[in-house]
């Protein structure tokens, strides 16, 4: 049976030396394993084989990070957060590993709405009529990329790499293009209401 | 190759909870722990967690990790009692 500990426990028994840590690090793995199961066991794109790896990572993780560690959370759930994240990018690291974001990029195109496949509402078109005018007229050529490839779904890990830059850049890069369409898009006219409600059910 | 109307409601989701001010998903990563906590026991959100709120509403990454979060803490309690 695994034992849980209260946070300061945790904490010191994690930068603790010899039997002690030893054993805080194997109960921490155990119940990772329940949190990471729990969390992936839905997914087609994990396996089994993969836990190891994942448990390996996110023990290294936690340990660099214990410092910046808030106390506004149960140790557990805080460290559970980091391991999630460890295992979902590697998982999204294989799905889109393959794939091109310069080909991504080359393949779409902002169109004219009429080539959109969805119902847009009538009185909604002028909205998405503007939105491509922003973005094919007021974007860089980076932040339009940025912009559809995380539409689109990519990784932000794999987006980032592809584009040789940091996640800090990239983040910044796809903040200034939501932010420029959303002011272009405000002092237009449109409100939160047409944002919301562009196309039908 | 158009974009599709689903990804066209979802850029415009994303334009539309777009902040001058915002957290990345490093910081989302220190914090999502408590938000999810809070969120699981059914409190309001803190003041100090509507940064996170929002990065939740523009980052589909972060989102999906929090969901697998709250998962994970209900698989959690269950093995505790
Ligand atoms: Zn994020």
């Amino acid at each position: 049976m695994v034992r849980d500990r209260n946070n300061d426990e945790w904490i010191k028994s994690l930068e603790a030396e010899g039997p002690v840590r030893e054993t805080a690090l194997a109960d921490l793995r155990e119940l990772l394993v329940v949190g990471l199961k729990s969390s992936l066991k839905s997914r087609s794109d994990y396996v089994e084989s993969m836990m190891d790896d994942f448990l390996q990572d996110s023990l290294i993780r936690i340990l660099q990070a214990l410092n910046q560690f808030q106390n506004r959370s149960r140790f557990v759930t805080w460290a559970t957060s980091i391991a999630i994240r460890v295992a979902m990018t590697e998982l999204r690291k294989r799905r889109w590993r393959d794939v091109s974001l310069e080909k991504l990029v080359a393949d779409t195109n902002f169109d004219p709405v009429s080539d959109v496949d969805g119902d847009v509402v009538p009185e909604r078109r002028e909205l998405v009529e503007a939105m491509y005018r922003v973005i094919n007229t007021q974007l860089t050529d980076r932040q339009r990329t940025v912009l559809l490839a995380e539409i689109k779904g990519m990784a932000q890990e794999e987006i980032a790499g592809q584009l040789g830059c940091s996640r800090n850049a990239l983040y910044k890069l796809s903040h200034d293009a939501r932010f420029r369409l959303k002011q272009e898009l405000v002092q237009a006219g449109f409100d939160y209401q047409s944002f919301a409600f562009a196309f039908n059910e | 190759m158009s974009m599709t109307g689903e990804e066209i409601q979802r850029l415009l989701d994303v334009v539309r909870d777009t902040q001058a001010v915002e957290i990345d998903c490093d910081v989302c990563l220190m914090q999502v722990g408590e938000f999810a906590e809070d969120r699981l026991a059914g409190k309001p959100i803190a003041e100090g967690l509507k940064a996170i709120e929002q990065h939740l509403l523009i980052c589909p990454e972060c989102r999906e990790e929090f969901e697998a979060l709250c998962q994970a803490i209900n698989a959690l309690k269950k093995t505790a009692s």
